[in-house]
């Protein structure tokens, strides 16, 4: 019951305002394993802010920054949007497939990556660019990607 | 005349974007104190003096939207910025978030006082989590310096302000669908009318402006219409923040006057195209805005020149794109962007959008055939006139000036029939 | 009132009509699909944009009419913008027409065929779809069909407010489907059936049981019986072009004796039998001190409804079967002994309005002394099918009458079918029995009609009794939240969970006009009007049954036989 402890700090809060459902159910996704908004938290949420749960899971599944699945710890998600593709975000791709030996859409059996793609998240200053638990790293080639996952690896497999 | 002018972004890299003290020692907070101070009939004919429109992207005259709204007798009103910055390829809002947030925060407090509300929201996107933070900090600062709360300037004026997380949604730029998610429901626009200026949040009379829209107002106001109105041509006064991507030298934020020519904004501003190759197109005003063939480079960057030729100022973002780049590329990649940012409400956009990608992919496989030209050509038609909002309508503006100046690629790509070697062969 | 132009004609019309609304004063019909009268205006399939003026296209259904506004709506670009609207929803739907449960009354079909459909642009049949969802016994939604317009959406979750669809996710990949995705069997969906109401194609339909039913015919080891409820006699008629309303019993009798069933009966038997029973057992609270208001128990998709939303107001159901299962009960016993049969060897059919009926007959309480009460239940819809597949000429056929000894009824049965009909019928009993008096006039019209929630005071002997009928689980669930908040004064409710009750349920032939529905009613106010007997416990037959078999009404037999229990839906 934990879980929903964490969930209730969220609601408090909102003051449990069913008008905040979006930001509510961002936050809440944060607290929940595999950061996701699965059925019985979906359930939970709805019965608290007396909202129905086909209205929760409406916006679950169409905000992107709502999860109806679960995710790695670390969830990379390559920009696919113009700027990135003429930027060649393939050579970025290739290396963060080969490096964590997944396909984009794929979780690592040990659970830690998620590689996804992503529509565009306004940083094509500095494109090709990935957000990594939302955090952006830009100018990426084939060196500078394989470099940020090394990286990820020692900060969260070691 | 210069090509790159600080007007709205004056304040750039001048405070930390959470100094209130500093951004007071700039001159902040003197408009507001104006617009208090002489009224809102002063404020209307500064703005349409100053000729400033939406820079969303819809670009209507702000006076106008403010005039209509003002006089609207409510038992409640409010005012939101619009940050959910979207387009692809835009990310000057970004840079005026992040580096003159009292700018932003000044201008609401205008909408508000002219508009007469006494909430406003200012709706930044998730992927902009660090700046709502900072926003948040810099809204703190400027309640307890009392620019926020009750009684503002020793007047009877109120006004708070709240930071509202967009989730991850393209279609929630548009006005009706940013309302629809700051009420606890997906973001699919509503029926029109009513406006959202007459019914917006919790069906109050709402004025939703973009952030460079608000930025440009305070600015305005600060330094007079009339001195505002020396840049830029007749028609379009002023200046524009443009953001400049794709292949380019130095890409990034910049602020022009409206008269430049895109070759200069290409050349000059953002330092030419990578390893001198010449440009191919440029996709102007985000994803839903035309492609620009390398040989209009020299039309002007002001909203009558460009419409004229049937292009756009849209969001103010300029892709570059160059002659490595082939056109069918460049067109799934749009095409991908709407069919997963479509809201699926209406048939054209959700079906048209599934039939676009499913007619683009045979090009890419080399599979398209003569009538699937056609095919492309009429959905893309019933796209733009019968879809319920504004990005159905856009959506195929990129394709249909694909038609429009890069036929030939296109029919090279049919007559060549099945390749072996499919570039980028991984679109779904 | 203002002035519009329509393709050349102007006319006067209020100012709040829609383009559509002003069109149609004109006799001109512009194409809809997610268009529907009983439910919002959406806006979203986009195939009813018509032109203005300037050139541009707005949409007629969402389009308020201006003063001076210039229509045209059927210019080439029109035509053209509506076509390919339809061939993008064409593109992108199972084409299977011929084997589709709505061929030939399909909404889209009929647009194709208004607009001239030969030759997509676009590659058909290549779809993206969901896998087809029969997880419960009466409804089915088939994916593939979907053309997403939201009128079930809307039905479900505004008129009904059940909640259970989604519009879920985005771009392409957007879909109608329920919470979670999760099978309509796993969720709190009540099986009212009013979705596949609104649905202007074949992506919603009842589970079809006419094969079943044609064995059990085939089968020469079983009687086979079969009961049909008020409302279906008023309605089937429009199956085979008849107008809305024409009552047809004699002719659906005459069609089941074609089709090779042993016994045509009619559930107005049992509901003269529910009014007793329910009666005494109002009677009953009433002077006993019980749980009060008393809400009536014979719509299956109530008693689901607040099996899954309000288990804690279970107390406030009559423990009444419904009439379909108090007949069942009765064919299984009283019928068999009297027939010298076993009673699994008699096998009971029931023709209803309902799609909820379909579960409610499955449940598995529904028994007696072990034998299940009903075996199988058809919609009116599916009652259409078997009579066209037999090669009955319906309009024409020769009226039969029913059989005995379940087919005398009264008038206080046959109202059962429109909403406010329970009441009435039971106030009729009510009001004799506790005053012992005559009923001078039987008419209680506050009851009647279709506003959604009706109210009624009536003197019975001293004692005002208040009384309230609701009609749409919407409607019910606002009379529902006041018992729950105990702040109800009624004595006694009545609630059907579809519009209109039965006549409008959720197996009844697919309404295509407005006022449908109250034809129907009149229809069934028309047979009361009728009968020789328009008081259940004045029916003779009733009367017998009790003298014979049951005893008394609440009696130990009725307890076994007649009354039942309810539970939470869906524990956690």
């Amino acid at each position: 019951m934990n879980e929903y402890s964490q969930i209730d700090r969220v609601l408090q809060r909102y003051h449990y305002d069913s008008k905040a459902l979006v930001n509510i159910l961002q936050e809440v996704q944060e607290t929940c394993k595999g950061r996701y908004i699965s059925e019985a938290t979906a359930e939970y949420v709805a019965e608290r802010l007396d909202v129905t749960k086909s209205n929760v899971y409406e916006v679950v599944t169409f905000f992107a920054a709502l999860r109806e699945h679960p995710v790695g710890e670390v969830l990379i998600q390559l920009c696919n949007s113009t700027v990135c593709k003429v930027k060649k975000n393939i050579e970025v791709k290739n290396a963060l497939e080969e490096a964590l030996g997944i396909q984009m859409g794929e979780t690592t059996k040990d659970k830690k990556f998620t590689l996804q793609y992503t529509t565009c998240f306004g940083a094509c200053d500095v494109s090709p660019a990935v957000r990594v638990n939302k955090v952006v790293y830009g100018n990426l080639d084939r060196e500078t990607t394989l470099a940020l996952i090394a990286k990820l690896r020692r900060e969260h497999c070691e | 005349m210069n090509r790159i002018q600080q007007l709205i972004t004056a304040n750039f890299d001048r405070y930390d974007g959470k100094d209130i003290e500093a951004y007071i020692r700039l001159g902040g907070f003197t408009a507001i104190k104006k617009a208090v101070e002489q009224g809102s009939d002063y404020v209307i004919d500064e703005l349409k003096l100053a000729g400033i429109k939406g820079r969303g992207g819809a670009a209507y005259p702000t006076w106008k939207k403010w005039d209509a709204g003002r006089r609207r007798v409510a038992e409640q009103k409010f005012v939101i910025c619009n940050a959910d910055e979207g387009e692809p390829g835009t990310f000057k809002d970004r840079e005026i978030l992040k580096k003159d947030p009292y700018k932003v925060i000044e201008g609401m407090m205008i909408s508000a006082y002219i508009f007469g509300a006494k909430k406003g929201f200012v709706y930044i996107r998730e992927e902009y989590w660090d700046i709502q933070k900072t926003f948040k900090k810099a809204i703190e600062k400027a309640n307890e310096a009392g620019y926020l709360g009750e009684g503002i300037l020793g007047t009877d004026f109120d006004f708070t302000l709240e930071v509202f997380s967009g989730a991850g949604a393209y279609v929630c730029g548009e006005g009706s669908s940013l309302i629809e998610s700051m009420e606890g429901h997906a973001g699919r626009p509503r029926i029109k009318s009513p406006r959202i200026g007459e019914k917006g949040y919790l069906g109050y009379p709402t004025l939703v402006n973009n952030v460079e829209t608000l930025a440009g107002v305070t600015r305005i106001l600060e330094m007079g219409a009339s001195e505002y109105a020396r840049y830029g041509t007749e028609k379009s006064k002023g200046t524009k923040v443009i953001s400049v991507s794709g292949n380019v030298n130095r890409p990034g934020v910049y602020e022009v006057p409206f008269g430049v020519s895109l070759r200069e904004i290409v050349y000059d501003v953002a330092g030419g195209v990578e390893n001198d190759r010449p440009v191919k197109f440029l996709q102007l005003g985000g994803i839903s805005g035309p492609l620009v063939p390398g040989s209009a480079l020299d039309t002007k960057y002001a909203y009558e020149t460009l419409d004229e030729k049937g292009f756009t100022v849209g969001s103010g973002s300029v892709v570059v794109v160059d002659d490595n780049n082939r056109i069918i590329d460049y067109l799934v990649s749009v095409s991908d962007f709407f069919y997963h940012e479509s809201c699926g409400k209406c048939t054209p956009c959700r079906e048209g959008k599934r039939q676009l990608t499913r007619l683009l992919k045979k090009f890419v496989d080399g599979t398209a055939r003569l009538e699937d030209v056609n095919a492309i050509e009429k959905v893309a038609n019933t796209m733009k006139h019968a879809s319920f909002c504004g990005l159905g309508q856009t959506a195929p503006t990129a394709i249909l000036s694909a038609l429009k100046y890069f036929m030939p690629e296109l029919w090279q790509l049919v007559e060549e029939g099945v390749h072996e070697n499919v570039a980028e062969g991984e679109w779904k | 009132m203002i002035q519009v132009t329509i393709d050349n004609k102007t006319i006067e019309v209020p100012k709040d009509y829609t383009v559509l609304q002003a069109a149609k004063s004109l006799h001109i019909d512009i194409p809809t699909l997610c268009y529907h009268p009983a439910v919002k205006i959406q806006g979203n399939c986009r195939i009813c944009m018509v032109q203005e003026l300037d050139g541009k296209l707005i949409p007629a259904c969402s389009t308020k009419v201006r003063d001076g506004m210039q229509i045209a709506t059927n210019t080439k670009f029109v035509r053209e913008m509506q076509k390919g609207v339809l061939e993008l929803i064409l593109a992108n739907h199972d084409q299977d027409c011929l084997k589709c449960v709505r061929n030939g009354h399909c909404e889209l079909q009929e647009l194709c065929e208004r607009f001239n459909i030969s030759k997509n642009v676009l590659e058909e049949n290549q779809l993206s779809a969901h896998a087809v969802d029969n997880s419960n016994p009466s409804i089915v939604r088939d994916y593939a069909k979907c053309i997403k317009c939201g009128r079930c959406v809307e039905i479900c979750n505004e008129t009904q407010k059940v909640n259970i669809l989604a519009r879920a996710h985005r771009g392409t990949s957007f879909d109608v489907l329920p919470y979670y995705d999760k099978p309509l069997g796993d969720t709190e969906c009540v099986f009212c059936g009013q979705c596949i109401k609104v649905c202007p194609v074949g992506a919603i339909y009842e589970k079809n049981d006419t094969e079943k039913v044609l064995d059990a015919l085939e089968d020469r080891d079983l009687h086979v019986i079969v009961q049909i409820a008020p409302a279906v006699r008023v309605s089937i008629g429009e199956s085979f072009g008849m107008a809305p309303g024409e009552i047809t019993t004699g002719k659906i009798v005459a069609s089941l004796k074609r089709l090779g069933f042993d016994r045509v009966f009619d559930t107005n038997f049992t509901a003269d039998l529910t009014i007793l029973e329910e009666g005494s057992e109002l009677i009953d609270r009433i002077q006993n001190g019980g749980v009060l208001p008393m809400i009536t128990s014979c719509s299956p998709g109530w008693i689901n409804y607040i099996e899954g939303f309000a288990p804690e107001a279970l107390k406030h159901l009559s423990t009444c079967k419904s009439p379909q299962q108090m007949f069942g009960a009765l064919s299984k016993t009283y019928y068999a002994e009297k027939e010298e049969m076993h009673p699994s060897k008699v096998y009971t059919v029931s023709i209803m309005p309902c799609t909820a009926k379909k579960f409610e007959a499955g449940r598995p309480e529904m028994n007696s002394y072990g034998y299940i009460d009903v075996d199988a239940v058809l919609t009116t819809r599916e009652l259409a099918q078997l009579i066209r597949l037999a090669g009955i000429d319906f309009a024409n056929i020769e009226e039969e009458s029913f059989d005995a000894p379940f087919g005398l009824t009264t008038g206080a049965g046959a109202i059962f079918g429109a909403t406010g009909g329970v009441m009435e019928a039971a106030l009729r009993t009510v009001y004799e029995v506790l005053t012992g008096e005559n009923l001078e006039n039987i008419e209680f019209e506050a009851v009647r009609g279709l506003d959604g929630i009706k109210e009624a005071s009536v003197a019975i002997g001293e004692k005002t009794v208040k009384v309230a009928v609701a009609h749409g689980l919407g409607n019910a669930s606002k009379i529902l939240k006041d018992i729950q908040q105990g702040v109800s004064d009624y004595t006694f409710v009545e609630i059907m969970a579809c519009p209109g009750g039965c006549i409008g349920g959720g197996g009844q032939p697919i309404e295509r006009h407005e006022d449908t529905k109250q034809h129907r009613i009149d229809a069934i106010y028309q047979v009361d009007a009728m009968m020789p007997y328009r008081k259940s416990h004045e029916n003779p037959a009733i009367k017998a049954l009790y003298e014979e078999y049951l005893g008394a009404p609440l009696g130990e037999k009725s307890h076994h036989l007649l009354h039942t229990h309810y539970r939470p839906r869906l524990k956690k």
